[in-house]
């Protein structure tokens, strides 16, 4: 398996690695970078835990390779909070109780936030579409549609 | 006045922080990325761990081959089951015979029972090549037939999985209360069910299982940070089979990615691990992989219920059902067969029936393991008990809700002692449907029928009543094998007050999600007369804490009893000594004249004269010369929460099984096209009764979360297999879980009966979301005028109702 360098820049801090062409973007965050706030639910694509905003797009990180990151910006649940102050959406989600055990949360909050930057005020419908990628097992989704919907403008 | 370095500014409430929804203490951490769940410990040199798994769903394995896998670069080594059969003994089996002599060991040992058992397990220095590497182990099998239908598995043509027991029966008892006779001596009719069918599926928690492992080959010790819920059961099922002392098992968890009972027998698993970081002396780390999870891992009980028969009278008068429970408990016994008596916790359901006599058999299958699921083995018998409601509404032509109002428990007579002994310590389930109903719009239904027509739509609506028993009397287990030595339960928490003035406080429980280090806080805080912001709640559970008992962990809805019970009792401890040493510092103040305020203690009346609780943990800790020698304070207490329980009686298998019933009502309203059987549940509402709230918003989550999962596993959620074995959804894209398009409005009501059993007049909850597959199951009915026979009803499924509805009740006079 032949190795690569990239650079990628993560959370404005930039890295370069020698990484495996077959190694996930995800895994490459988690295992290489040890930003572990970002998850993995499924593998498949399916459950939007591993979910990142690469060069301002939402992605799926598992479904990327990090080769294909290379000279990308990422940003991951780690660079939402401006240091201990946390963005009135994350605040949003603890008023609102839109979490519980936390697995979903980073990626349900970079899908909310990749969301919100789009259009800064959904309707339900566009918040659920928006949404629909990103499984939650605990919650039953429905506080989180109030935790965006209360920082909608 | 303590150092409390997180801050989260919450309002101090006018009266006390018990009944507040304080906002969770875990919530700063888990929204910026910060926790830390199994996958993200790391240690130096760590192996990543894949397993080999079963292509078969039963076979002799002929041959093992490792060796092309070890000698690829970047492996570390391999473990097989013939390996794992010289180094541990089997797992400790709960059944009596024949499910006793099941020989279960962290790797297959000869034979494969479930597509997906592991057989090798291969270490690696990435998770990549520990994959690629098991691509290289050779194993060659000799195919046996498969069994997949529980139905089958006792034909004497059919193989036997497990040759030592015999057959592939597991377990078998009678339950009888009362008496079959006078029920059908008194009924008007007797309707009879030939077949109900309750669908295999779990709640497949986002973070799947895992561990990271090391041993300590100095004082041989295993580290086993894991997300496995249940510790205290790990510990005993791994201890023996390593033959080690639990001591040499030290278990930490931190943040779990959801449990939902799924994460409680992951002890083979876990015990592989400890072999492998033995045998090759370095940390394992072992993530499943979503795939793995679902072939493998804790699939809750498959359950039918055959030639069932219900004595009532004309007027919808229940007096005694009979029938035959056949669980099907997959390949190996794990927590099983548990199944076959938790239910009993919940016999008649919400009812006043008299009579019952439920004849269960469990069998083994070639599917993966049964384990708990949310709602364990109690979501299986009251889908059950509220179908033989509607079913029976149907056939008299009576009014479900009459049906129910008619036959429900009363308020009055709470605590209300069930036909086999256990005591429903409160509630008002009349009241709560009145509730549920008002919600859905009950009085505008058959106006909203008419109008539904119109559009060509069947409206339907159903009501699904569930009770959530919690804290279970582990007593019960001995119905199951009278052999068993357990009984009663426990839970353990400390509370101390360090040099500086904090309070720290250590659980034995394992949460998930359930927010343990909020609601203990608010608890310690009252009593000791502070802010929840100065109360430090460790996250997670460390079994080198001395803060965990044999039953410690986070399962089967007990925390708000046993955990906060844990809690209260040792504040109250700690209360207490600060008083003592408040009483000698202030001058000899009587005890009974002293308060715990603003984070001291101090004389009633007279502020001024107050001991900081720094001061207090200054002195104790580290300022202690010259205090009187009988003054016996440490300000570190720890107390073990223990209810009250006694063992029950095993010839009549009579006996309070549960200290608490919370309680669900809940109602659903769905549209369902005729041409296709597609259908939406357009309303829907959930009361909850738990006692007293000490977190409203918490208790509104497990609520709203519990109907979510309900909801999936009624519409689209089930472990199928095909005649083979072969798993049909092992993935997220074949097996379905509600995604954020699917929720329905939802509407939430509640009331509070307080448990008149427990510290805090709480009860257990978490677990009720059963009633949403009942309540579907009963609007599906209602809609279709079919007989909602199973409680998987995909749009397929609807359209069966609709087209092929199977004729499966009879109705016969008594």
């Amino acid at each position: 398996m032949s190795d690569h360098s990239i650079t990628v820049t993560v959370n404005g801090v930039e890295y370069e690695r020698e990484v495996e062409a077959r190694k996930l973007l995800i895994h490459f965050v988690r295992d290489d970078l040890d930003l572990t706030g970002s998850h993995i639910g499924c593998d498949t694509g399916n459950c939007g835990a591993c979910s990142m905003i690469v060069d301002g797009t939402l992605v799926k990180s598992c479904m990327m390779l990090a080769v294909q990151a290379d000279g990308a910006t990422v940003e991951t649940v780690e660079g939402l909070a401006d240091g201990d102050e946390l963005t009135p959406l994350q605040q949003s989600f603890s008023e609102h109780h839109a979490l519980q055990c936390g697995y979903c949360t980073p990626g349900m909050l970079i899908s909310a936030t990749a969301l919100l930057r789009a259009n800064p005020s959904p309707s339900e419908e566009e918040i659920r579409k928006a949404l629909q990628g990103n499984i939650c097992r605990c919650t039953g989704y429905w506080n989180i549609f109030e935790a965006v919907k209360a920082v909608a403008k | 006045m303590t150092i409390a370095p997180e801050k989260h500014e919450v309002a101090v409430p006018t009266k006390q922080w018990q009944g507040q929804s304080v906002p969770r203490k875990e919530d700063k951490r888990l929204t910026q990325g910060q926790g830390v769940y199994v996958d993200d410990v790391k240690r130096h040199g760590m192996g990543y761990l894949h397993f080999v798994r079963s292509p078969y769903a039963h076979a002799h394995i002929t041959s093992i081959d490792v060796s092309a896998a070890e000698k690829l670069k970047g492996v570390y080594g391999t473990l097989t089951g013939e390996e794992v059969a010289s180094l541990t003994d089997p797992f400790f089996q709960l059944a009596s015979p024949p499910g006793a002599h099941v020989k279960d060991y962290a790797l297959a040992v000869g034979k494969v029972r479930y597509v997906g058992e592991p057989i090798v397990a291969v270490v690696a220095e990435t998770r990549e090549l520990a994959r690629d590497a098991s691509e290289l182990v050779e194993v060659e099998y000799e195919p046996l037939e498969a069994i997949v239908d529980a139905r089958v598995a006792l034909d004497d043509a059919k193989p036997v999985l497990h040759e030592d027991s015999g057959s592939n029966l597991m377990w078998n008892g009678l339950y009888e209360w009362g008496s079959w006779d006078e029920a059908v001596a008194e009924a008007d009719k007797i309707v009879k069910i030939e077949e109900l069918h309750f669908h295999r599926f779990n709640s497949t928690p986002l973070e799947t299982d895992g561990a990271v492992v090391e041993f300590n080959r100095g004082v041989g010790q295993w580290t086993i940070f894991t997300n496995n819920q249940f510790p205290g059961f790990a510990q005993i099922m791994m201890g023996p089979a390593m033959r080690v002392g639990l001591d040499k098992l030290r278990f930490v968890t931190q943040d779990i990615g959801g449990g939902f009972g799924n994460k409680i027998t992951s002890h083979p698993q876990l015990t592989v691990c400890c072999l492998l970081a033995r045998k090759l002396n370095r940390p394992i780390n072992w993530t499943e992989w979503r795939t793995d999870f679902h072939m493998s891992m804790s699939h809750g009980n498959e359950r039918w219920f055959h030639d069932t028969e219900i004595a009532v009278k004309s007027d919808g008068t229940l007096l005694g059902f009979k029938t035959k429970a056949l669980d099907d408990a997959g390949a190996y016994l794990r927590y099983e067969p548990l199944g076959g008596v938790i239910w009993a916790q919940v016999t008649p359901g919400m009812y006043r029936w008299k009579h019952i006599s439920l004849d269960f058999t469990q069998v083994a299958t070639n599917k993966a393991p049964c384990s708990p699921n949310r709602g364990y083995s109690r979501m299986q018998h009251l889908w059950f008990t509220e179908r033989m409601i509607d079913i029976v509404a149907r056939e008299l032509e009576l009014d479900p809700v009459e049906v129910r109002k008619r036959n429900y428990v009363r308020a009055d007579e709470m605590p209300y002692t069930t036909p086999n002994g256990c005591v429903y310590d409160s509630g008002d389930y009349a009241k709560m449907l009145d509730v549920a109903l008002d919600l859905i719009g009950w009085d505008g239904i058959e106006q909203r029928r008419a109008e539904a027509k119109e559009r060509g739509k069947l409206l339907g609506v159903g009501i699904g009543s569930t009770l959530d028993s919690g804290t279970n009397n582990f007593g019960q287990s001995r119905m199951i094998n009278p052999e068993l030595q357990f009984s009663g339960n426990n839970e353990v928490a400390t509370v101390k007050l360090d040099i500086f003035g904090e309070i720290v406080v250590t659980l034995g429980t394992t949460p998930q999600g359930q927010g343990h280090e909020t609601t203990a806080a608010q608890v310690v805080a009252d009593i000791l007369g502070c802010s929840v912001d100065d109360v430090h709640v460790r996250s997670g559970h460390d079994s080198y804490w001395n803060s965990h008992a044999g039953f410690s962990g986070t399962y089967a809805s007990q925390f708000a009893v046993t955990g906060l019970g844990a809690v209260k009792g040792a504040t109250d401890m700690l209360a207490e000594q600060i008083k003592r040493l408040g009483s000698v510092i202030l001058g000899g103040v009587p005890e009974d004249q002293l308060e715990l305020a603003e984070g001291s203690v101090r004389i009633k009346g007279n502020p001024e004269a107050a001991l900081p609780f720094m001061a207090c943990g200054a002195i104790i800790n580290a300022n202690n010369a010259g205090l009187p020698e009988d003054l016996d304070v440490t300000l570190n207490c720890r107390y073990v929460y223990r209810p009250p329980f006694e063992v029950p009686d095993l010839e009549r298998k009579y006996g309070n099984l549960t200290l608490t019933y919370a309680t669900q009502i809940h109602a659903a309203v769905v549209e369902v096209d005729p041409e296709t059987g597609y259908y939406e549940i357009v309303d829907y509402a959930a009361t909850d009764d738990c006692g007293v709230r000490i977190n409203p918003q918490i208790v509104e989550g497990q609520v709203m979360g519990a109907t979510a999962q309900a909801l999936g596993a009624v519409q689209h959620e089930a472990y199928e297999y095909d005649d083979d074995g072969n798993l049909l959804t092992p993935n997220f894209y074949d097996y379905h879980v509600p995604h954020a398009l699917d929720m329905p409005p939802l509407e939430t009501g509640y009331i509070e009966t307080p448990s008149p059993f427990t510290p805090l007049g709480t009860k257990g909850m978490g677990e009720g979301g059963g009633a949403g597959i009942h309540a579907v199951c009963a609007a599906l009915q209602d809609a279709t005028g079919a007989t909602v026979w199973d409680s998987w009803n995909p749009y397929k499924r609807v359209w069966e109702h609709l087209n092929r509805p199977r004729q499966i009740v009879e109705v016969v006079d008594a």
